[in-house]
């Protein structure tokens, strides 16, 4: 990173998250780091990721995009009606996204609110598919911290492998970068299960309210420096939705923590990202600006629900030839 | 996992190519009394078309006709008429869009995606913006009275654009033109007449003589035209400056430029990474204004350098009609031999020169994106303009330092600055001696904003309010 | 018995000085009427590098000086000419074989022409600069700068107003000069030298030199440090190595070397009563135009 703060803060970390421990101590000494990290110009970020959504992606790469892009999706409902059978359909969907063709791939994960996780658990059984859990008080996550805790702990005991959380984003704005961090951290610590593994930490930054990209990747690297395992667009299910550039500067952010620190972060937008076209945008993104590493579902996911079947059905014209039909892809 | 992207050519079908092209003039596709010669597909070697030579004789004929059309219809056709035709010409350039950016890719050998996304809606919105002036030139500050026929000579690196920054303008203002096109890029000035045909231009407005230097000298030292407009070569520009000395003819150069483009430690460091590339790469460096001198703060230069070339390595170069293409073919043997001989000489000159991994095609003329650090101001690739996609990094300490070493060349067409500090941002741009000054971004024009450049990168300028000066009689 | 004068000694003035020429040379001044008035020094070719060098030293200086005060400056220049009105109406009647009422109208005018180029300094670029409407979100502003160095030959026959009427556009808008004065009217260019050196113009931001612009005008317009040049003093004249068109071409040829800005001579002297367009200022500035993305 360009600036001296943040020349001194890596130069001091070796490979693991506590020897950020200098730029982490004090709230001041965060702050710097934070505001030492470099600008971002808008309207040139808005540029380069408009650039990037030009590619064009046809035939053999496109056949791959797809496919990669249904590994990627965390199938996910999040809505006050949910219920154990609409979560059992939405498994059964992303087990076998397209029931017509047994080589369609599985989707990365399931997601939902804790208290559905042991249903997703059981449905899902041993078929790889993970169970994501949104805790700490989602969407808003304005509760006390014990609430986020217990949320959180509720969720991984009934198995959820990873935990999709939000930051204090009104703490955020107001400067108390410390306050986010611990609780970050805090809620990692609760990720912890008995065995000593833990659960995976997708640290949701609700980039629409951070309003400026300057902000969106200082929370990525705060949330980075606190022990997320994922940072997160947004939750997925409230507007605003991410964005492509929000995403590229994400995307930005983890490659230069891997480059300080040695340790690979995931990214993951969530919500509004509706067809293959879009997708095939961010994987474009994420492999010229992270880089083909990152073209993996352990370190790439959507969040979305109706991207699923926009894939399906373009996987179908790409298998026959001829365009599908909503019929013809499942509605769960 | 690589997503390898598979090739995504643009149709060439759009195109209609003839087998060989005549000279437009008085409105008619005529044959040239000259040595006909053919353009290429750089990318390929492939001929593409034989194209007439005008002689002096067809100059003289051009201008005959440009004359007439000037004092008998153009000249004393109201602003408003005028004005519609233009409007018109815009619009059939934008219904012909495609067919034009293919056309432009195939001949000058530019990504298929920037013909599409940036030459052409360039040069649809330029005769727009000229089209809305040609009745409101009272309005403007340089009177309202043509000047009468302007010859225009245009570079190979934009030919469509270029014209348009020419064409435009002149006609707005009630001047009537002879255009000579570059050599090796004569075919969409060619299918732009056709385009002034089907707009049902009077004839005589617009001419188009093909051919090379001689014929361009013929357009511009020929007594009955007015008004030179030259894009291209320093050199050159100071050979015509030379010709027209001693006459009235009006004259504005568009000229060469060794442009730096400065990186603060506080830049925005991702755009400005992305500003250095687009600087340099964009049309294969073969930009006047091109950000050729990288200047970077020292405190931040290894970073810079290490994320330049992490970015220069997805750029894609190969067949300029597949969609991903970034960076496609040099535009001539000739060039090419140029940008090797500069390279060559960086080299022996102790620079350290670096290009990405990339497999260039076997047929056509190419060179990988090139970065050269180590670079002094001494060394000819920091004072010489390659016109070809190298960036020569030099580094500096100090703000003064890199004004310093900034205005320190004979050029001064631009320069770009990156640095989170506005106020510094305006300190320099003020201090850097160039005629456009792009600042946390790089390579942007737009038909209202004036471009062209300070000391030897020529004068006069293209563009907005300012450019109608160059076509009218009051714009002196 | 009469008290003897004490005659003056014209030299040329350069980055503030009044140095000789380094030629050592001089050449007879007459008046209107043929009478020997004084010897000025015959500016050299190594004067006209000595000024040049002056000018680009003073450039950086004057260029930045605030409008404001650029105007402030031109303004007690037209001051420094009015406290000195007798002096200039003499040297003017001397020079120019006018009547005390006529080059008294003279001084006025130059006196004039000073204030109205002093109110100018902070207006032209509100009148000729330019916010532009682009098709993004920049902020795009077009404003105009000073060329650099002008090298100036000034007109032969009118010896301050026309003198006065070349010079003071090239500094009202930030440039430093290069003057080579009428080459048989010189005095009046020296008085004002004095003129401006006693008002509050930074040496070197105007060069005098008194001589031949047929000799000293080949070297400055082919002057690589020169960014531009007014051939308005190559009107008559006409001499023995050819046509002040000949000499006028000749110099047009040489200023493309560096392409400088070059302002062509008029086919006879203007008029230097009537009011100036604004082509003599926008003749010597480049127009800048700046970027700047707009975002959060």
């Amino acid at each position: 990173m360009p600036s001296s703060a943040t020349d001194t803060a890596v130069g001091s970390t070796g490979s693991s998250g506590t020897s950020w421990s200098d730029v982490t101590s004090s709230e001041s000494s965060l702050r710097r780091f934070l505001h030492g990290l470099p600008g971002v110009d808008q309207v040139g970020a808005n540029a380069r990721a408009a650039a990037l959504g030009t590619r064009s992606i046809k035939t053999t790469a496109k056949a791959q995009a797809l496919d990669l892009a249904i590994r990627m999706v965390d199938l996910t409902t999040l809505e006050g009606q949910d219920t154990p059978g609409k979560v059992r359909a939405l498994a059964a969907k992303a087990m076998r996204p397209d029931p017509t063709d047994p080589t369609c791939p599985a989707t990365a994960a399931v997601c939902v609110y804790p208290d559905l996780v042991p249903v997703a658990v059981e449905a899902l059984g041993d078929s790889g598919v993970h169970v994501a859990a949104v805790a700490t008080a989602f969407p808003a996550g304005r509760a006390a911290m014990d609430v986020k805790l217990a949320d959180t702990r509720a969720a991984v005991a009934a198995g959820a492998a990873e935990i999709d959380m939000v930051i204090d984003r009104g703490a955020f704005l107001a400067g108390r970068y410390q306050l986010v961090h611990d609780e970050i951290v805090a809620v990692k610590e609760a990720c912890r299960r008995p065995d000593g593994t833990s659960a995976h930490l997708k640290v949701i930054l609700e980039t629409g309210e951070l309003a400026t990209y300057d902000n969106v990747r200082r929370a990525s690297w705060l949330a980075m420096t606190a022990g997320g395992d994922f940072i997160k667009t947004s939750p997925g299910k409230v507007s605003p939705a991410a964005t492509l550039p929000v995403t590229m500067i994400m995307l930005e952010a983890v490659r230069d923590y891997r480059a300080a620190t040695g340790e690979i972060i995931g990214v993951k937008p969530a919500g509004g990202i509706r067809t293959t076209k879009d997708a095939i945008k961010y994987l474009v993104t994420v492999q010229e600006v992270a880089g083909p590493e990152w073209m993996d579902p352990d370190l790439f996911r959507f969040g979305a629900s109706s991207l699923l079947n926009d894939l399906l059905l373009q996987r179908q014209k790409m298998a026959t030839g001829r365009y599908s039909g909503p019929d013809y892809v499942t509605n769960d | 996992m690589q997503l390898e992207y598979a090739p995504a050519p643009e149709s060439r079908g759009v195109v209609d190519l003839k087998p060989s092209y005549g000279l437009f003039v008085d409105g008619e596709f005529v044959d040239g009394h000259g040595t006909s010669f053919k353009t290429l597909n750089p990318a390929s070697e492939e001929v593409l078309a034989e194209v007439a030579e005008a002689s002096d004789a067809d100059v003289d004929a051009a201008v005959k006709a440009a004359r007439r059309a000037h004092s008998r219809t153009w000249g004393r056709m109201p602003g408003a008429e005028r004005a519609k035709y233009l409007f018109r010409i815009a619009r059939i350039i934008q219904e012909r869009s495609r067919e034009l950016a293919v056309l432009e890719s195939l001949d000058n050998g530019k990504p298929i995606k920037e013909a599409r996304d940036v030459d052409v809606p360039q040069v649809a919105a330029n005769f727009f913006y000229f089209a809305g002036w040609a009745d409101k030139l009272e309005h403007a500050g340089h009177g309202t009275e043509s000047i009468g026929v302007a010859g225009q000579v245009i570079p190979w690196n934009f030919p469509l654009l270029m014209l348009a920054w020419k064409v435009a303008p002149a006609l707005a203002c009630g001047n009537t033109v002879v255009l000579k096109p570059a050599e090796t890029t004569p075919l969409t000035a060619l299918l732009f007449a056709e385009i002034c045909q089907q707009a049902d231009l009077p004839p005589g407005v617009v001419n188009v003589v093909t051919g090379a230097g001689a014929t361009g000298q013929a357009v511009v030292s020929h007594p009955d035209v007015d008004k030179v407009a030259f894009t291209g070569s320093t050199e050159v520009g100071k050979a015509i400056a030379r010709a027209v000395a001693g006459t009235d003819k009006r004259l504005t150069l568009e000229l060469g430029g060794k442009a730096a483009n400065i990186v603060f430690e506080d830049a925005p460091i991702d755009q400005a990474v992305e500003g250095l590339v687009t600087g340099i790469f964009f049309n294969q460096g073969h930009v006047c204004c091109a950000g050729s001198r990288l200047l970077v703060q020292e405190s931040v230069a290894d970073e810079v350098l290490e994320r330049l070339r992490r970015r220069m390595s997805t750029l894609r170069v190969g067949d300029p009609l597949d969609k991903n293409t970034d960076v496609g073919a040099i535009n001539s043997a000739e060039q090419l031999a140029r940008i090797r001989e500069l390279s060559a000489a960086g080299e022996a000159e102790g620079a350290e020169r670096w290009s990405p991994a990339c497999d260039l095609p076997e047929r056509g003329y190419w060179f990988a994106p090139t970065v050269f650090t180590g670079v002094s101001q001494a060394h000819r690739i920091a004072r010489e303009e390659i016109f070809g996609p190298v960036l020569s990094v030099l580094t500096f300490r100090t703000p003064d330092e890199a004004v310093d070493k900034a205005n320190n060349t004979p050029y001064g067409l631009s320069a770009g600055v990156w640095t989170e500090k506005g106020s510094r941002i305006l300190q320099m741009a003020g201090a850097l001696r160039a005629g456009v000054v792009w600042a946390n971004t790089f390579n942007q024009f737009d038909p209202t904003s004036p471009f062209g450049g300070y000391k030897e990168s020529g004068y006069g300028r293209e563009g907005g309010r300012h450019g109608l000066a160059a076509y009218l009689k009051g714009g002196e | 018995m009469a008290r003897l004068d004490v005659r003056k000694t014209y030299k040329l003035y350069v980055g503030g000085a009044f140095p000789r020429s380094e030629s050592g040379y001089t050449y007879e001044v007459l008046d209107a009427k043929g009478r020997f008035v004084a010897n000025a020094s015959l500016a050299s070719r190594k004067d006209a590098r000595d000024a040049v060098v002056a000018a680009r030293k003073a450039f950086g200086g004057w260029s930045s000086r605030t409008a404001y005060n650029r105007g402030q400056v031109l303004y007690r220049v037209a001051e420094m000419v009015e406290d000195r009105r007798p002096q200039f109406v003499a040297a003017v009647q001397q020079a120019e074989g006018l009547t005390a009422a006529r080059a008294g109208g003279v001084v006025d005018a130059t006196v004039d022409r000073l204030v109205w180029y002093a109110g100018w300094t902070d207006k032209l670029t509100q009148v000729v600069g330019n916010a532009n409407p682009v098709s993004g979100p920049f902020f795009n502003l077009t404003t105009p700068e000073p060329t650099g160095v002008v090298a100036v030959l000034a007109p032969q026959a009118s010896s301050l107003l026309g003198l006065v009427s070349t010079l003071a556009p090239v500094i009202a808008t930030g440039n430093t000069c290069v003057v080579v004065s009428s080459y048989a009217r010189p005095l009046p260019a020296v008085t004002l030298a004095e003129a401006l050196a006693t008002s509050d113009v930074p040496g070197g931001v105007v060069n005098l030199l008194t001589g031949s612009a047929a000799t000293l005008g080949p070297w400055l317009a082919a002057h690589m440090d020169v960014n531009a040049i007014d051939l308005g003093g190559v009107v008559g004249l006409d001499g023995a190595e050819g046509s002040s068109q000949q000499l006028a071409t000749e110099l047009e040829v040489a200023a493309a070397d560096n392409l400088k800005r070059v302002r062509r001579a008029p086919a006879a002297e203007p008029d230097w009563t009537a009011g100036p367009g604004l082509d003599t200022m926008t003749d010597f500035v480049e127009l800048k135009t700046v970027w700047h993305p707009m975002g959060v």
